[in-house]
This record gives structure tokens, sequence and C-alpha cells, in this order.
């Protein structure tokens, strides 16, 4: 089943650049994009809600503005797809899930105010797993999200929907959030850049909270200039969000063509023989690509990094327990009745989540428990102290580390959806930079024998989104053709 | 016989007053519409977060500082459990890193009451049960009003160091003396913005463990208090001396029946499952919070009473009789008619007089009296003193004082009671003599009746600054010379 | 405390069940049970860390004191918020009887 490269209906940067000369018509760019989403909308179910209408609206009012000579910004006129778990004002936001069904939240995240004073159109809300929890997008109540690439495989998650509207080219950039892995494992499964920025650099307000202490807002797009420039438009303080840096957002895109020579990188070992046949050796492509250009590659072992995935999946799953409470029937989604108020919270609570999200609940409850929370919780958040002083000891010695994004490339529908540590370990390369606060992204480098993106996944230490997109960038310039999407499938 | 010993902790919740709620600009106001001071903060609607009041920072350790509490670096937790008032399922409150630890209430007797922590957290919304004569158990349904969810609060949690259900009410009488003083709250117990929980206990007299405790909740007013310690403490002693164990549980006082009840059990206690809340930073108390908390507080109600027993007490006149000036030093701190009295004492008034009338005349409008002029109290004062005024006449001055301000010898005067020159009198008298030569004469024959008539000449002529007895004695010698 | 059993049982699914409000039917207990024992078997690792000199990470960057000051925002319009309740009765939300008193 191979798919198809296609041009997609245009870059971030190109877009945005035409339609604020009054090149190209911000209607017309959104008309392409809509045509491809009537088109391919029915193999892949990226989005839980299309909002035509006012994406209409809101192209037209860019086009009179650039009409009146006011620059509608530096994302005017390009289409942008939203994961479901962004609150967006009188539209649905239900995190695929059937216990926010329908829900209209009153505000706009912080994220999609800062989208639209840029000019951007946001055309939908995508499809992810159920409240972000997964790997797959299979746990979504409405149906999964296929990949571009090969529609019997998953796009990979939690944010499928937004990585398979991007890599099927319906829309040039779009955003997702990631706690564990859940923009960069997506991008890697389908071929494209996502990237997850430091922790606090773009605000959380307005996002479905999961875990709160790791949840981060990012996007995905074709190319690593794109998604810079997408992530600059969000990035920045924020006095909503009490863990919002008080910096402003950084300049991504001064240096990221400034090559690689005498950067430091260094490849992790250790995820090494837990991952894939191809996946290892194209992290070894990937390392093999930045010496030849200038960079001082080593190899470095960092076992702690390994004490991630038992961390993660206490830490997470525990805030996640306490953020999740509030979906009682109370005050708005789905209420299942019941004779008293206690009943019809267990009721409404045990149809309308999905079962990932209620072992998710149950091992956070557990974790925290009486006589259990020094063991497990507090534990987990001592062993990712560990996992953060191990990365302060690499970044004395290195600039960047590469790992592979992914244990595996796009696996078939069904495969690890029974076996929930099958799909655990999906995250195991992307936990540890999530519990550090520390930023990383996937850039697409090589096909698998059976014609599957696979990524490469370049991390930084805390703030250093500079270096990290340098590098990415210079990895896209390495990476073969034919890697990267949009595909058609 | 034996005999026992009651063990009071106290856990006090006041609102503090400021202009928006503890985590949103919301408005904290009490006795609004319903549902109207709302927003996605306080509401708890997905994907909404919590940014901490500066304001409510500084009442906290305002508060703390008033209570001799040391201030540390506090996080604050979540507290979770299911309760419709509660937006989010979890309370944002602090747990084992409070903003205020290991203090001390000193209260109106001397004694002092051991402060163990005084902690920030947010208030729930107000669920009214509906049907079943409003009792939750009976209710058809029930209904939330969010206005109030997150409403700063700082709960004062007392050692269990109070010995008896007077020395409840004192401490509680004091803490919302204390809290008024500082600003931080308004001190309202029955709207709300004071709330009580007691946990009481029993023990032999000379024992050292403490007894069982029971937690009594539902106690709105100060007499509850006292009525359900009163009633706690027996219901104990009686289990024990039947050979019975008290059950740690919580109880319900109920105010008509006059007794507490146990609360519907649950199979297992809350487990609250406290961890970090994630969505705030510490709070580390800075020269720039502690400088602001302190800014413009005046002396507390414990200081204020030492300050004004002292100065009353200088005098020398003053025996140490036991004659409840210790409740009038009370009444007078806790009115805040303090300055007034110290202000006057300085002016040169009698420090006892001063105490007394303070205590009870200017009491009865303590409003009015804040706004009297120290200096004019102490004229009216050394104006009783010095005989000049009666008591009677110096209380009535004083009302007018109070009411209309003015100069206490001008409206002496003008209400008749400063005492009339005696030549003036004996020369008034004299032509009023002179001129009602007929009554005169009827008057030396033994007339009472015109008796009167001389005296109201005299009055009217003097414009009722003349005092009545000395006319009456003036006719009187003249007739009997 | 004695330590904790790494095997979950049905009990304990539906303790945690029970404080987390969820309703399950006797078979998605016995599931779960199944399906949480494994999952504590692998993240048992973190419970046998030597940790002596560790302290816990609650945030990734200590930053202290964000605050906001004490002026006024404006709410959210009543009747939008009342329209997304599930059930509301005048200007209140409804919810069935409350069967315990609040903690």
């Amino acid at each position: 089943m191979t798919a198809r490269q296609s041009p997609g209906i245009g870059s971030v940067a190109g877009i945005a650049a035409a339609v604020r000369s009054g090149e190209i018509s911000a209607q017309s760019v959104l008309r392409s994009s809509l045509r491809r989403v009537a088109e391919l909308e029915g193999d892949l179910h990226c989005f839980n809600a299309i909002t035509a209408e006012k994406a209409m609206a809101d192209a037209d009012a860019v086009d009179r503005m650039v009409a009146s000579g006011i620059d509608p910004g530096p994302l005017a006129g390009v289409p942008v797809a939203l994961k479901d778990n962004l609150c967006t004002e009188g539209i649905p936001t239900t995190c695929s899930s059937k216990i926010l069904a329908g829900w209209l939240p009153p505000y706009d995240a912080t994220v999609v105010s800062r989208l639209r004073r840029a000019g951007a159109v946001p055309v939908g809300k995508t499809n992810l797993d159920e409240f972000a929890m997964g790997s797959s997008t299979e746990n979504s109540a409405f149906g999964p999200t296929r990949n571009p690439w090969d529609i019997t495989r998953v796009p990979g998650g939690s944010s499928g929907g937004s990585a398979a509207a991007v890599a099927s080219g319906m829309v040039p950039l779009s955003f997702g959030s990631d706690t564990g892995g859940s923009i960069r494992q997506p991008a890697a499964l389908c071929g494209i850049v996502g990237v997850k920025p430091t922790y606090g650099v773009v605000s959380r307000y307005g996002l479905i909270a999961f875990a709160s202490s790791l949840d981060q807002i990012g996007p995905f797009a074709a190319t690593v200039a794109d998604a810079a420039l997408g992530l600059e438009v969000v990035a920045g303080h924020d006095p909503m969000d009490s863990t919002s840096l008080e910096r402003p957002a950084p300049d991504l895109l001064a240096s990221l063509d400034d090559g690689v020579s005498g950067l430091r990188i260094g490849i992790v070992d250790d995820f090494l023989s837990d991952v894939s046949a191809e996946c290892g050796a194209t992290v070894m492509a990937a390392a093999e690509a930045l010496a030849a250009a200038g960079a001082e590659v080593d190899r470095v072992k960092i076992p702690e990094l390994l004490l991630g995935l038992p961390a993660y999946y206490l830490i997470a799953p525990a805030e996640a327990s306490s953020n999740l409470s509030r979906y009682d029937g109370v005050r708005y989604g789905l209420r299942v009745d019941g004779p008293d108020a206690e009943t019809m919270n267990a009721r409404t609570r045990g149809e309308g989540f999905g079962p990932e999200v209620k072992r998710r609940i149950m091992i956070g409850t557990y974790a925290l428990s009486a006589g259990y929370y020094d063991a497990y919780y507090g534990q987990a958040q001592k062993a990712r102290t560990i996992v953060i002083r191990a990365f302060e000891a690499a970044y004395r010695n290195f600039d960047v580390l590469l790992t592979p994004t992914t244990p595996s490339v796009a696996f078939p529908f069904g495969s690890k959806v029974d076996d929930p540590i099958e799909m655990y370990l999906c995250d195991l390369c992307s936990i540890p930079s999530s519990l550090a606060g520390h930023p990383a992204t996937s850039v697409p480098f090589a096909l698998s024998p059976e014609g599957l993106p696979v990524g490469v996944q370049v991390l930084a230490p805390a703030l250093g989104e500079v270096l990290m997109m340098r590098v990415a960038a210079s990895l896209e310039k390495a990476a073969p053709p034919g890697v990267r999407g949009p595909v058609t499938p | 016989m034996t005999e026992y010993e009651t063990i009071v902790g106290l856990e006090v919740h006041c609102e503090l007053s400021t202009t928006t709620k503890l985590f949103c600009g919301c408005r904290n106001a009490f006795g609004e519409a319903p549902n109207t001071n709302i927003c996605p903060v306080c509401l708890g609607l997905p994907g909404s977060l919590p940014v901490i009041n500066r304001r409510a920072v500084e009442l906290a350790l305002r508060i703390g500082s008033a209570l001799n509490c040391r201030a540390q670096r506090s996080i604050f937790h979540r507290k979770n459990y299911f309760y419709p008032d509660m937006p989010k399922d979890y309370q944002i409150s602090q747990y084992d890193e409070p903003i205020n630890v290991d203090g001390f209430l000193e209260l109106a007797d001397g004694s002092r009451v051991g402060i163990e922590r005084a902690h920030m957290e947010e208030d729930t919304g107000k669920t009214t049960h509906v049907g079943g004569g409003g009792r939750i158990h009976e209710a058809a349904h029930s209904l939330v009003d969010y206005n109030r969810a997150g409403v700063p609060l700082v709960e004062i949690v007392s050692r269990p160091d109070i010995r008896s259900a007077v020395q409840a009410r004192a401490y509680v009488d004091e803490l919302r003396s204390i809290l008024v003083a500082t600003g931080a709250s308004d001190g309202r117990m029955e709207e709300g913005s004071l709330r009580v929980d007691a946990n009481v206990s029993v023990r032999p007299v000379g024992a050292t463990e403490y007894g069982t405790r029971c937690e009594v909740k539902n106690l709105n007013s100060l007499r509850s208090l006292e009525r359900a310690i009163d009633y706690e403490v027996a219901r104990q002693i009686e289990l024990i001396e039947s050979g019975e164990r008290v059950a740690q549980e919580t109880r319900h006082w109920d105010e008509a029946d006059g007794s507490t009840h146990s609360l519907r059990s649950k199979e297992e206690a809350n487990d609250y499952r406290y961890f970090p809340e994630p969505d705030l930073t510490p709070l580390a108390p800075d020269e720039r919070l502690l400088a602001a908390a302190a800014e413009g507080v005046g002396p507390m109600p414990a200081e204020r009473r030492h300050r004004l027993s002292e100065i009353v007490s200088r005098s020398a006149e003053l025996a140490t009789r036991r004659d409840g000036s210790t409740d009038q030093v009370v009444t007078v701190v806790d009115l805040g008619l303090d300055d007034l009295v110290v202000g006057a004492v300085t002016a040169g008034a009698d420090p006892r007089l001063a105490l007394a009338r303070a205590a009870n005349e200017a009491a009865a409008n303590a409003d009015a009296a804040k706004r009297l002029d120290p200096i004019a109290f102490a004229a009216l004062l050394k104006m009783e003193s010095s005989g000049r005024l009666s008591s009677t006449q110096s209380k009535e001055v004083l009302v007018e004082l109070m009411t209309n301000g003015g100069d206490p010898g001008d409206i002496a005067s003008r209400l008749g009671y400063e005492a009339m020159d005696q030549a003036a009198l004996d020369s008034m008298v004299d032509d009023v003599i002179a001129s009602n030569p007929e009554e005169w004469q009827r008057y030396r024959g033994g007339d009472e009746k015109v008796a009167q008539f001389l005296l109201g000449q005299v009055m009217r002529a003097s414009r009722g600054r003349a005092n009545g007895k000395l006319v009456a004695a003036a006719f009187a010698a003249r007739r009997d010379i | 405390m004695s330590e904790p059993e790494r095997r979950i049982s049905p009990e304990d699914v539906r303790h945690v069940a029970r404080l987390a409000r969820l309703a399950l039917d006797d078979d998605e207990i016995g599931r779960y049970a199944l399906q949480l024992s494994a999952i504590f078997e692998h993240v048992d690792a973190v419970r046998r860390l030597d940790t002596a000199n560790v302290p816990p990470t609650a945030h990734p960057f200590p930053v202290e004191n964000v605050l906001r000051l004490d002026s006024v925002a404006p709410s959210l319009d009543r009747a939008t918020v009342l329209a997304q309740a599930p059930l509301a009765e005048g200007d209140c939300f409804q919810v069935p009887r409350i069967m315990g008193e609040a903690p």
C-alpha cells in the first residue's frame, strides 16, 4: 500500500506571504484545503468537527484586512487544524470522549486566540485518543484516524488526527498536545515534523488537562521552518497560566539554517536495543549525516532515562485521575441519571469514559491512595529528579541528543490496543524529555522497507529550542527525498 | 466519682475580604444572584487554570502574624473528593507545607491557646436541598450555586488547649476581633464568613493521654458552639461512665433539638489523596509580600488591652479592686474606643471614670463615640469629677456630644446643667420676690402651691439654668429669716 | 504500613473505583484487576529505587510566587453556562439528592 507523494496546498510560510501581499486570497486557500478534506476525510477520519462556515467567515475577514492595507499577521490565511482538546469558543470540544460530546466551551484557549490574531484560519477539530491517553488514536470514542501512508495502520497518538491532517495535505499546519510523546510519535509515524516545546513555553490555558506537569501544546508541519513559524506564534508568557514561563516567544527562524558545524551531538545508546532495526539504523544514518555536515557526533549512555517509562506511568495517571474528576455530570457534558448524586456521578463516568481512560484513572487513584503514595507517586517524583540530573550531566558534554522517536513504524490497527503495556512502550524514547520538561522534536529521515516513515528525535536542554530546530533543519536537509509527507493514501 | 477534663480544639474557616476570588478575577461578594460571579476557572471548566491572588496571600500572612505564627515557604495541595459544590471535585488547599505555623492566641482573660496552623484554601459553592424540609438526607434533589466557589479562605486550627465551652466561645470572640482588626475578614458568622467546627474529647483529670475526639459541625453561632460543646462533653462522659467507648466520628449539631447526632457513616473515611498542586508555584514570603502584609495594620486587641490597662492602672488613685474594670477594658477595646480613653486620660481625665463612661454610656453608640474628640471627652469628664455636673447630667451631655458634637461646657449651659453663680441666683430670687409681692406673702404664709409658681418664675428668668434645689433653698432661707 | 502488594485484586479495583466514582460491573472489575496488576508489575521498578538523597520534582523549573493582582475580570454570562448544564433549575445547577455531608 504505497501512498503517493503529493504537494499539499502550500507551505505555511508561502501561503502567509502570498496572502499578505494580496497575491492570493485566503478564501481560495481555504477552498483548496476544504476540497482536500472532502476528498480524503472519508478514508482518514482526521476530524471530529469541520467548521467550514466559520472558516469561510474568518478567511473573508483576512482578505478584507489585506484589502484595507492592514497586515493580518504572520499566519495570514493559513488553514490550521486544532486537536479536539483545545477549547474553541462556541465550537464543540470533546477530547474524543462521550463524556464531553457536544460540549461548547464559552472561551478560547490562549493558543487558539493567538493563532486567530495571527491571521490563521481554523478549519476544524481533530481526532485524538480519548483525553489524550494513547499512542494510536484507537482510543477515540468516535472511531480511529487512519495513517495517510497506509490506511490499515495507525497514525500514532494521541494527536493522530492533527498529524494525519498535515500528512495528507489537508492543512499545512496543525496543533496537538504532547504529554509523553503525543506530538512526536504521530509525527514520526506520519512522516512529518512535530515539536514539543520546553514545558512552560506555550500556555496551557484552554488545553483540557491530562497531566498538568507534563502537558504542552506544539505544532505539526511538513517542514521544520513551517513548524518553527507555528511555534513562534503561539509561544510566550501567558498570565492565565501560572506555569507559563515569563519569557517572550523564542526567535527560531533567524538561525535555522546556520548548520551544525562544531555542535556536539550525542546518540543515546540506551534505547537502541529496544527499538526495531529500521528505527535504530535510521538514527545512526542521521548521526552520520550530521557528522558529515560538520558536527561532532558521539555515543552516550544515559541508563537512568530508562526509568522514565515506569515513572511516567505513575505520575501522568496520578495527575490525570485528579484532572478528570471534574467530569461528574453536574455542570456540563454527559449525565447518566441515578437516584442520588453519588450514583449519578459513578454511572456518568462509567459510561462516559472509555477503558483506557478508566484504567489510567484507576492507576492514578491507586498510586495516590493512602498507604501507597510514598511507594508509588512519591518514588516516581524522585525518579523524575534522577532523570533530570542524568540529562544535566549529559548536556555538560553535548549540545543536543539524538534518539529514535519511536520503537517502531506505524503498526496495524488492533495490534497493540488490547495490551496496554505494549502500547505504553511506544513512548519509551519520548517520555524522558517530557519528565524533564525539555524540548524535543521529531524529523522524518527515512522510509522503512515497507515504505513507512521513520522519524528521528532531537532533544535539547530546557529553553534550547533555537539549537534544537537548527539541528532539525540540518537533518531535514540531509534526509533523502520521499521520506516526508504530504502523501495521498 | 471521676472528674473529667474537657479538651477542645477549634477549626475556624474565615473568608478573606479580597475584591476577587483566590484563583480568578470573579468578584468576591456575598448575597448576589446565583451563578453570576463565575468564570471558567472558578467553575472548573475543562482547560481552566488557577492563578493566585496576591492580596489573599498578603491577608493570610497578616492573619498569621496577628496570631503570632511563623510564616514559611508553602505550597498548595489538591484535596481530592467528590461533592456537587466542588467544581473540580478537588479543593486546592494546603497540606503539610502551610503558610503559617506555630502561633498562639491570647484571650481577654490573659490565657493562651496554641495555634497549630493557619493555611489558605478555596471555598466551595453552596448547595440548597429541595424538599424534605431542607435537610440533606430527606431532600428530593439539590441546587448548586457556584458564586462562593473559589472565595479565599484561611483555615485556623487551634491546638487542643481549650478547656471549656466558655473558653471556646471566648476564643472565637477574640479571633473574630483580631480578624476584623487586621482587615482580613469581616468575621460574620451569620453570613458565613466565619465558620467554626469543634473537636471535643474528655479525659479523667490527671490523665496525660487524650481521649477519643469527635468533630462537631453545623455551629452557626457562638451560643450554638457553647451549647454543643457542653452537650458533647456530657454525652461522652455518660458513654465512658457506662463502660462504652466514644466512637471517633463527625457529629452534626441540631440547634432545634439541642443535641449532636452522628452523620450517616461511610464505609471508609475519605482518602483525600493529597498531592502537590501542579498548576501553581510555591509561595515564598519575601520582603515585598511581608511588607505589604504588615502595611496599615495597627496593634491587635491583646496589645491594646495591655496598653489600656497599664494607662488606667497608672493612676495613683486607682485601687486594685475587683470591680469589673477588666471587663470594661475588654469592652472598650472590643468596641474600638481605647484610643478615645487613652487620649482623654492623656488630656487629664480621671482614668477610672473615662473607662467607665466609655464602657457603658459611649458603648451604646460606639460608631458615634469613635468620632469623639478625646479632648472634649476629657473636658466633660473633668466637669463631672469636679462636681460641676452630676453623673446623670454628665451622661446626658455625653449623649448630646456624641449625637451633635460641640463643646461640653456650652452643651451643659444650654441644657441648664451648669450651676449658676450664687450671687446671680440670689439676685434673681430677690427680683422675683420684688415683682410678685402677693405671691410672696402667700408663700410666707405656708402656701405650697405658690412655691411652685415662684420657683417657676426664677426658672423662666434664668432660662432653665438655675438649679431647682438651690432656688427652693434660697426662697426657704428668705422666708425663714 | 506493610509493603504494598504488587497484585491488584478485584477488591482493590472496587476500592479505587469507589474513590474515583467509576461504576464498573463484575466482568470489568475482573478484567481491570488483571490489566492493572500487569501494569503495576511493570512500574514496580520505581518502587524499588534507592532514592535516599533524592528530592521529588513537582515542577520541572523552580519558579516561585507567580501571583496576580486583586482586580476584577468579567464573569461568564450565566445563561451561556447554564445552557451547557445537564440539568438546570432556575438559576442553579440541579443534582439528584446528595447522600453524604460535605467533608
